[in-house]
């Protein structure tokens, strides 16, 4: 069998917020196959946020192991924590975070500037467009486009670099419910074509049933796993 | 990567705000603009003035009454004899030609028209040593000086005050202090001078002068004289010459010299020194207009680079590292100083062409000149301000920790 794309082990957390100690994460253990679709649930405060930063390499764990995709994700500095997120990890986020000012084509870029890919950085960029169908929209600033197809957006640019795993922040969040399925869909059905392996953080219920596993966060610890 | 990648974010950013960008810029234009301005009219001004000097007459020295500082007690006045002195070849090799001028003020006047102006009396060799040049007519000659004849020699503009034209009007007859002279020609135009316009002149020979018009105590006592060197590498050797000469006229001991002496060399020293004086005096007022400018920019910066926390955090979470945030902030500063003072060059070229179009109706024939140095220093200056001034704002971009930056809201 595969060895599991992510390995998480004891991985705790402590914020310091002035004198008080804060445990966002009390020994969460972890595994997720490759091509996996799974949920992360959890009320907020339950430690939803800093797992998905934990996992998608935003920050690193206070103590515990963590392995992504083979690479030892530990002691790393920022630049090669950055270097990570670039290669391995592709984020969809609730409020899309495109930037205003440039076109859905120079959005889906980005990520490749950073990689430092030189050559055919726009092709692939329309690719990645036209994968999740916005083809004829490559031209269009954020501004230009409706929350479903900004979204579409984020998407192609969390693809774009053929990451490990796509971790998606409550992708439906901001739109209603006909588009939030019309993304779930999307996303569900890229899983199924190029297996990338697909992590939604949610509270959702009916997005959550739709993924193969659901993880449950409560008070910093895995509370159960519905299969 | 590619280069131009930032610099094409950056402008398209700057564009965004374009009017935060143009107040902010504002400070660079300012400065540059005004040195360059200075620049150019400085620059303008040393070549007018170094211009006027060399038409003044070539290899001169001007031996002036009285000593180099007030310590010398009743100076002798110079006179005819010393200037005959200065003439004796065999004690003044190194001299070419000398001469001697009295000035004052006269009135002259033509049937209705009158004008007060500065009469000089003048010796044959004034005018090749001053480069006057008589156009219509004829120059004043050694028979005039012996006969004290009552001739005079008028300038275009005088002739123009007077007559209303300057041709066709050698043989007429003036009045100088109520005395007819005879106008025997008029002098070729020869433009603004150190001292006012030239070409606003009457010369009369010197001994009419003494006898008649600027009466004096002792009757050949001169003003100045002109002492034209052989060669340029003479100029040094004339003046040793011209000293010792004075002093055996004068019988005054070693040190106490009761004249002095200016060589043209002289006089642009101190031109130069007064010019370098005001590049400094430009050069603080640029410094502190380009730094509180570029505190203007690290201010703007300073908010941007939170008002984009948010679009820091995106980038950083899309793999940016501190280094290509830290180059798209650097980049957008220094771009925004350069273009600030590229305007301001501009700006300034166009105050410098202005006021020299001004002062050229008004009278002064000048040229601002804007060099190939003062633009490239200006560029590279405001760019280097802009970077400067951009490294906190963008070292805090940098080292913004990216889940806080994607939180912020």
């Amino acid at each position: 069998m595969d060895t599991p794309v992510i390995i998480a082990r004891d991985l705790t957390k402590v914020y310091k917020m002035g004198e008080m100690e804060v445990h966002a994460l009390r020994g969460v253990s972890l595994e997720i196959r490759r091509g996996e679709v799974v949920a992360i649930m959890g009320a907020s405060g339950s430690g939803k946020s800093t797992l998905m930063n934990t996992l998608g390499c935003l920050d690193l764990p206070t103590s515990g192991e963590y392995i992504l995709d083979g690479e030892v994700v530990a002691d790393l500095d920022d630049d090669q924590l950055a270097d990570i997120r670039n290669r391995k990890v592709g984020f969809v986020f609730q409020s899309f975070n495109l930037l205003p000012r440039s076109t859905a084509l120079s959005n889906v870029e980005l990520p490749l500037r950073y990689s430092h890919t030189k050559s055919g950085r726009k092709e692939k960029a329309r690719l990645a467009l036209e994968s999740v169908g916005l083809g004829d929209r490559i031209n269009h600033r954020p501004t230009e486009l409706s929350g479903g197809q900004q979204q579409r957006v984020a998407i192609a640019r969390a693809l774009v670099n053929n990451p490990s795993i796509v971790m998606a922040d409550e992708p439906t969040g901001n739109l209603d419910s006909k588009v939030g399925q019309e993304i779930m869909d999307l996303l569900l059905n890229l899983n199924k074509e190029s297996g990338t392996t697909l992590i939604i953080i949610t509270h959702d219920s009916k997005i959550a049933a739709q993924t193969e596993r659901v993880i449950r966060l409560h008070d910093g610890r895995v509370l159960e796993e519905v299969a | 990567m590619n280069i131009w990648q930032p610099v094409i974010e950056a402008l398209e950013s700057l564009n965004a705000n374009k009017v935060r960008s143009g107040l902010t810029i504002l400070g660079i234009v300012i400065g540059v603009a005004a040195v360059i301005a200075m620049l150019a009219l400085g620059t303008g001004a040393q070549d007018t003035i170094l211009g006027s000097l060399s038409g003044i007459g070539t290899n001169l020295i001007f031996v002036f009454r009285g000593g180099e500082d007030d310590s010398i007690r009743n100076p002798e006045p110079l006179t005819m004899g010393d200037a005959e002195a200065l003439s004796d070849i065999f004690s003044a090799p190194s001299i070419e030609a000398v001469a001697p001028i009295l000035q004052g003020n006269a009135e002259i006047s033509y049937g209705g028209e009158a004008t007060t102006l500065t009469l000089s009396g003048v010796t044959p060799e004034f005018f090749p040593v001053r480069n006057y040049v008589v156009g219509e007519g004829s120059e004043i000659d050694e028979e005039h000086i012996l006969a004290r004849a009552s001739v005079v020699i008028l300038g275009v503009d005088t002739a123009d005050t007077l007559f209303g034209r300057h041709e066709g009007v050698v043989g007429e007859t003036v009045r100088i202090e109520g005395q007819p002279f005879r106008v025997i020609g008029i002098l070729e135009k020869r433009g603004g001078g150190m001292m006012g316009s030239e070409d606003e002149a009457a010369l009369v020979p010197i001994s009419t002068a003494q006898a008649r018009l600027l009466r004096r105590n002792p009757a050949d006592k001169v003003d100045v004289i002109f002492v034209q060197a052989a060669d340029a590498d003479l100029v040094s050797d004339a003046k040793e010459e011209i000293s010792e000469i004075l002093r055996r006229e004068h019988r005054t001991a070693v040190g106490e010299d009761d004249f002095s002496l200016m060589s043209q060399d002289d006089m642009v020293d101190t031109a130069s020194s007064i010019t370098g004086i005001l590049t400094i005096f430009i050069g603080g007022i640029a410094a502190i207009s380009l730094l509180v400018g570029g505190i203007g920019i690290m201010n703007i910066m300073l908010v941007s680079v939170t008002e984009r926390t948010r679009e820091i955090g995106l980038r950083k979470a899309l793999g940016a590292r501190k280094r290509d945030i830290l180059t798209q902030f650097l980049v957008e500063s220094s771009l925004l100083s350069l273009v600030g003072g590229l305007i301001g060059i501009l700006l300034g070229w166009g105050i410098g062409v202005i006021v020299g179009i001004v002062a050229t109706k008004s009278g002064t024939p000048f040229e601002p000149v804007v060099g190939l140095n003062a633009v490239l220093l200006a560029t590279l200056f405001s760019a280097a301000v802009g970077l400067f001034f951009g490294i906190y704002p963008a070292n805090r971009a940098a080292n913004l920790v990216p889940v806080e930056a994607l939180r912020y809201e």
